[in-house]
């Protein structure tokens, strides 16, 4: 193996190993379809979604901001669940027992699936925890929401709020 | 001379492998209780408190939370 040789290869390995985060799945973004979620395996009686307004929210119990939005997103599903909203908490944690010993101490109303194999949280592509997407009536994501503060509610309520109609 | 560069190659090699990101979706053992410095605000503030009374000055003791990249 002669230097120049040795030199192309050093430099192809490092470059595989840096390019690997970027063969990541693109993130679902603004405007693009929300996928069918039956496909995705997920644990749980998955809600219909058809003809409403949803708030798909990817959370984990080791996640403080989750636990944090819980009540406001809770009440949020209860109060406007006659209008044609609803809230679908997707769980990413790596055991059913942790999401259960959380669901225990902080009990909500709507509906909550696993995702085990972290599927569709890979194709989400999500950038933190949590990361919520508003998706309309037709089914279209219109509002990327990443990590939860008490002062972002208000602007999520609003925009829930105009989809509702 | 070749052995050099053979075990010289084999640690690029190796490095290669190690870059690999942390999804975080993955972060639930990062975001333990275990994995934190400083596990007692009481400790940790009167060790602060001694330090700056010691050095002259405070903090640079990292960030607050665990590491769950939360937010």
């Amino acid at each position: 193996m002669n230097r120049r040789h040795f030199l192309l290869q050093s430099a192809a390995l490092l470059a595989a190993g840096s390019a690997t985060p970027l063969l990541a799945a693109p993130a679902w973004k603004e405007n693009s379809s929300l996928p069918d979620l039956s496909t995705f395996g997920l644990e749980g009686t998955l809600p219909k979604l058809k003809g409403k307004v949803v708030y798909l929210d990817f959370w984990a119990s080791w996640c403080a901001p989750c636990k944090a939005s819980f009540p406001v997103i809770n009440g949020w599903h209860q109060k406007l669940a006659k209008r044609g909203f609803l809230v679908l908490g997707v769980n990413v944690d790596e055991t059913d027992a942790a999401m259960q010993a959380f669901l225990k101490k902080t009990p909500v109303a709507f509906p909550v699936v696993r995702d085990a194999a972290q599927k569709l949280v890979a194709a989400a592509n999500v950038s933190t925890m949590p990361t919520s997407f508003i998706i309309d009536k037709e089914g279209v994501i219109r509002k990327v929401h990443t990590g939860f503060r008490d002062k972002d509610a208000d602007e999520l309520l609003a925009k829930i709020n105009a989809l509702l109609g | 001379m070749k052995t050099l560069r053979l075990l010289l190659g084999l640690c690029l090699a190796l490095s290669a492998c190690s870059c690999s990101t942390v999804k975080p979706w993955q972060r639930g053992h990062l975001a333990d209780y275990i994995m934190r410095t400083a596990r007692d605000p009481l400790t940790d503030s009167i060790s602060e408190h001694v330090w700056f009374t010691r050095e002259s000055f405070a903090g640079g003791r990292g960030v607050g939370g665990g590491g769950c990249g939360c937010n």
